[in-house]
């Protein structure tokens, strides 16, 4: 069932053009395939995660590393800067006559602040920069992407990409074998 | 030459690992995606529950119930209700917190240590495993909580806030690094358990047959739609908090261990202490992942998942670790004797030979003699037995820390000062009312909410293996 209603022109605002593959194999040649293609705009759906899709579709490295870097040093300090001021500054207690400033018994909590301070931003983060949580997202207007999450592969050309065009993308898509192309209603 | 084919090599590891002479597979043959989604999935989007699991899960509410009256007494009288008393000021509530608290680590190896190491058996484990950690930390965190009596006038001395008396917490105390510790420990479980939840919540969503289950699993999923950017940044995510989980779990039971170390109590002050909690830790952890795995595969039909290569592994694993912890208890013998300190030598002929000896022969014949059964294949292939072993261990490391806790404390310097120590009723209770709870979110668990990672089990089935392409 390969049927192409890219010909409807009253059809309503288009977020892009949606093919469906049975294979994961199928969906990274596809997705090569359209970048050779000079398709930039675009992204693919897997009920799995793809490693060769990220080259497929000429993705950049995530910034996510970074964050938690940052979020782990800004844990550690505060954790060890929290020791310091409660410890000499705001409620100095004498233990066993050692110094206020001990620093080898504040190492524990620094250490466990760190992880904590990577641990939220590595998680927050990555939600954020996917923008999820997301209720509505048009790729969902597709009656077949219930697979998505299931057994099927989907590539989705975007409207906003300068090289699409109706008919020539989805006669493109259509040349990559999927097992059917689909407009994806905005 | 395309991306697909320089993959090929890397999952020889894959689907086929069982083609090793041997050596059972990771999935049983045969499977595919969709096999793999009806098999988790049906276990919880159905109408019909079996009636084993109201059983079990009647029990286990009984106990929990038993927890809340314990609970109820222990606020309105005290914890005079409690055994412990001066010299031993510590007694069930320390030993099944770091008895519930190791369990948990085995869930957080599998999942991120083992992760890190590229264990592909680690898969089908490790969504039960770190339910399993959270649940143990949450019976854990009863003990320090409920043994301040009155927790809600504790939390000024346990939590840095800004209090209106100006008190802040004695960061110099190990039981203030424990409690950084637990919590953190917690925290992270719970991001990580619940980011690997989410593809699975999309999954569900999209197979539910009711409109409230679409709508629950849809608000659960967070909108998940499997794009390959959000694919990307996912597994980087999951790697990362894999990453810092690894060296936090370390941490944890060594700072429970500090607990002890950091005193100069004899049987306490010891240098092996954080290695040996560490692999006392998860040895019984996997212990009990295998006490819940033997179960669960045998009544969901899920031997095609948790196939005999994870039985093997996990036996494996209890029993390397089986062994560091009998080399923590010779260790601690040696440096009794070495030491030449009367207090240190007193302490270890206490043990073997005091009131309480009967229970260190017991945890010995456990922990170092009848680990030595995992050698055995006979033994390994054996789940029965298996399971009760794996009981057996759990028993072990609870008296363990028992004779560490109560034989170190019963007769210290002071001979005047020595008393002997017994549990009260309220003491098992308590105990027993956290294994109700332990066990009652398991049973809810793995009613509503896939026990097994889907999307993850996804990747292992033979269709996940990407194809070389033949053309030019």
């Amino acid at each position: 069932m390969a049927d192409v209603m890219a010909h409807t022109d009253s059809s309503p605002a288009l977020h892009g053009l949606m093919a469906e593959f049975e294979t994961p194999t199928a969906l990274v040649s596809a997705a090569e395939r359209a970048r050779l293609a000079g398709y930039r705009h675009m992204d693919a759906y897997s009920p799995i995660p793809i490693e060769e899709l990220n080259e497929a579709l000429g993705l950049r490295r995530t910034r996510l590393p970074m964050l938690v870097l940052l979020g782990g040093i800004v844990g550690g300090m505060s954790g060890y800067a929290l020791e310091y001021w409660s410890q000499t500054m705001a409620y100095p207690l004498n233990i066993g006559g050692r110094p206020f400033h001990s620093w080898p018994h504040f190492i524990p909590v620094t250490f466990e602040t760190t992880v904590l301070g990577a641990a939220l931003s590595a998680f927050v983060g990555m939600w954020a920069l996917n923008k999820l949580p997301m209720p509505y997202h048009p790729v969902f207007n597709v009656p077949a992407f219930v697979r998505a999450s299931r057994d099927r592969f989907f590539l989705c050309i975007e409207t906003t990409d300068p090289r699409f065009d109706r008919h020539a993308t989805a006669q493109f898509l259509q040349s990559l074998h999927p097992v059917g192309v689909t407009e994806v209603a905005q | 030459m395309s991306v697909v084919q320089e993959r090929e090599y890397d999952y020889v590891e894959g689907a086929a690992a069982g083609a090793v002479r041997g050596v059972p597979p990771v999935i049983a043959p045969g499977h595919t995606f969709e096999t793999v989604n009806d098999k988790i999935s049906g276990v919880i989007l159905t109408k019909r529950t079996p009636i084993g699991w109201f059983l079990g899960f009647a029990i286990a509410f009984a106990f929990l119930m038993l927890l809340n009256l314990t609970i109820g007494k222990l606020l309105m009288e005290g914890i005079g209700i409690w055994g412990n008393n001066v010299p031993v000021g510590w007694a069930f509530d320390i030993i099944n917190f770091v008895w519930w608290i190791g369990i948990g680590h085995a869930g957080t190896l599998i999942s991120a240590i083992l992760l890190l190491f590229r264990q592909q058996w680690r898969t089908s484990i490790n969504r039960f495993a770190e339910a399993m950690t959270l649940f143990a930390v949450a019976c854990a965190a009863m003990f320090p909580l409920l043994h301040t009596g009155r927790p809600w006038l504790a939390a000024y001395w346990l939590f840095p806030y800004p209090n209106t008396m100006g008190l802040w917490p004695q960061f110099r105390s190990p039981l203030i690094w424990d409690v950084f510790a637990v919590s953190t420990y917690g925290t992270v479980s719970a991001l990580f358990w619940f980011t690997g939840l989410v593809p699975d919540m999309a999954t569900l969503r999209d197979r539910a047959q009711s409109k409230a289950g679409r709508i629950i699993f849809g608000m659960l999923s967070l909108g998940w739609r499997g794009s390959a950017r959000h694919w990307q940044r996912y597994e980087m995510a999951y790697l990362l908090l894999a990453g810092i989980s690894t060296p936090l779990v370390l941490s944890v039971h060594t700072i429970v261990s500090f607990d002890f170390a950091v005193s100069v109590l004899p049987g306490w002050h010891a240098t092996i202490f954080p290695p040996y909690f560490v692999a006392g830790a998860i040895y019984s952890g996997f212990a009990m992942v295998l006490t819940l795995a033997v179960p669960l595969r045998k009544f969901y039909g899920l031997e095609d998942f948790i196939t005999m290569r994870h039985i093997h592994n996990m036996t494996k694993v209890m029993l390397v670790t089986g062994m560091i912890v009998a080399y923590g208890y010779a260790n601690e013998a040696f440096f009794a004797w070495y030491s030449a300190n009367p207090y240190e030598g007193y302490m270890m002929l206490n043990r073997m030979t005091g009131p309480y000896a009967p229970f260190y022969w017991s945890l010995i014949a456990i922990n170092a003699a009848m680990i030595q059964l995992f050698w055995f294949r006979k033994v390994r292939n054996n789940i029965p037995l298996l399971f009760v072993l794996s009981l057996l261990v759990n028993v072990g490391m609870w008296l363990e820390r028992f004779i560490i806790i109560v034989t170190s404390l019963h007769r210290d310097f002071l001979p005047s000062s020595w008393d002997m120590y017994a549990p009260t009723r309220w003491d098992f209770a308590m105990f027993a009312g956290t294994i109700g709870l332990f066990l009652s979110l398991f049973f809810l668990f793995i009613r509503f909410l896939p026990a097994l990672a889907m999307f993850e089990m996804r990747t292992i089935v033979p269709e996940a293996k990407l194809q070389p392409e033949h053309h030019g």
